[in-house]
């Protein structure tokens, strides 16, 4: 196995396992979205504020916001090696991107807190 | 580098296999929806933050610029699960051939247009 310093410490089975695990929960987490939005009646908004605030999913938003931050931090990496071969500037743009995916994570969780 | 080697530069005679387009689309697809996230997170911030708010993004959603976004963005996560799921099924060791595997691209290419023209249906 190969877990050098070029690597970062990081090794291929750990991001293959993690990048099917997060998908495995953004895709129930997708399916569950649509079927709310097709069974739900015509939205108003305290119908639409009702549904997120439960208990379950507030924490399966949560777990899907996560997910998306851990899985787009192994794809978008698999993406920049590709195509951005200067290492610099490809860890300068996975740095942006990797602090946009948290704050993806961060606005859910406040919302959340609000609902 | 030897220079007498042959050249290929009659375009129309390459293209790509299905396999490799299934790939590049699962890549534009997944790249396309982290920065969709940027509107679906705010619409979905501002629709639930105040009833001002939910009228906003329903108004915006009633638009067509709101319409577009969302069918692109629906419409590259319907792709980017289809794609997963093939990877799935080869990770299980299915589908690796050069027959199946393009087969299995071009079923779910297949799948997604359709799952999207409906779509696109459904929101007009």
């Amino acid at each position: 196995m190969v877990t050098n310093q070029a690597s970062m410490k990081r090794n291929g089975i750990q991001d293959w396992v993690s990048l099917r695990a997060t998908a495995l929960i953004i895709a129930l987490y997708s399916f569950y979205i649509a079927f709310v939005f097709f069974t739900a009646p015509t939205l108003t908004y305290p119908i639409w504020q009702g549904i997120f605030a439960s208990m379950f999913m507030k924490v399966f938003t949560f777990a899907a916001l996560v997910s998306i931050m851990l899985h787009v931090r192994i794809g978008l990496w698999q993406v920049l090696t590709d195509y951005v071969k200067p290492a610099g500037l490809r860890a300068g743009i996975q740095y942006v991107l990797n602090l946009i995916a948290f704050a993806y994570v961060a606005v859910g969780l406040f919302v959340l807190w609000g609902v | 580098m030897k220079k007498q080697r042959p050249v290929n530069l009659d375009l129309n005679t390459i293209k790509f296999p299905p396999s490799a387009i299934s790939s590049i689309l699962h890549r534009v697809t997944g790249v396309a929806m982290f920065f969709a996230l940027l509107f679906v997170i705010w619409a979905w911030a501002a629709s639930l933050g105040s009833e001002q708010g939910f009228n906003d993004v329903q108004a915006i959603m009633d638009g067509f610029i709101g319409k577009f976004v969302a069918l692109g963005t629906v419409s590259a996560l319907t792709y980017h699960i289809l794609g997963g799921i093939r990877h799935g099924i080869m990770d299980m060791g299915y589908w690796e051939e050069l027959e199946s595997g393009n087969l299995s691209a071009n079923i779910i290419i297949g799948i997604w247009i359709v799952l999207t023209l409906i779509l696109g249906v459904a929101l007009w």
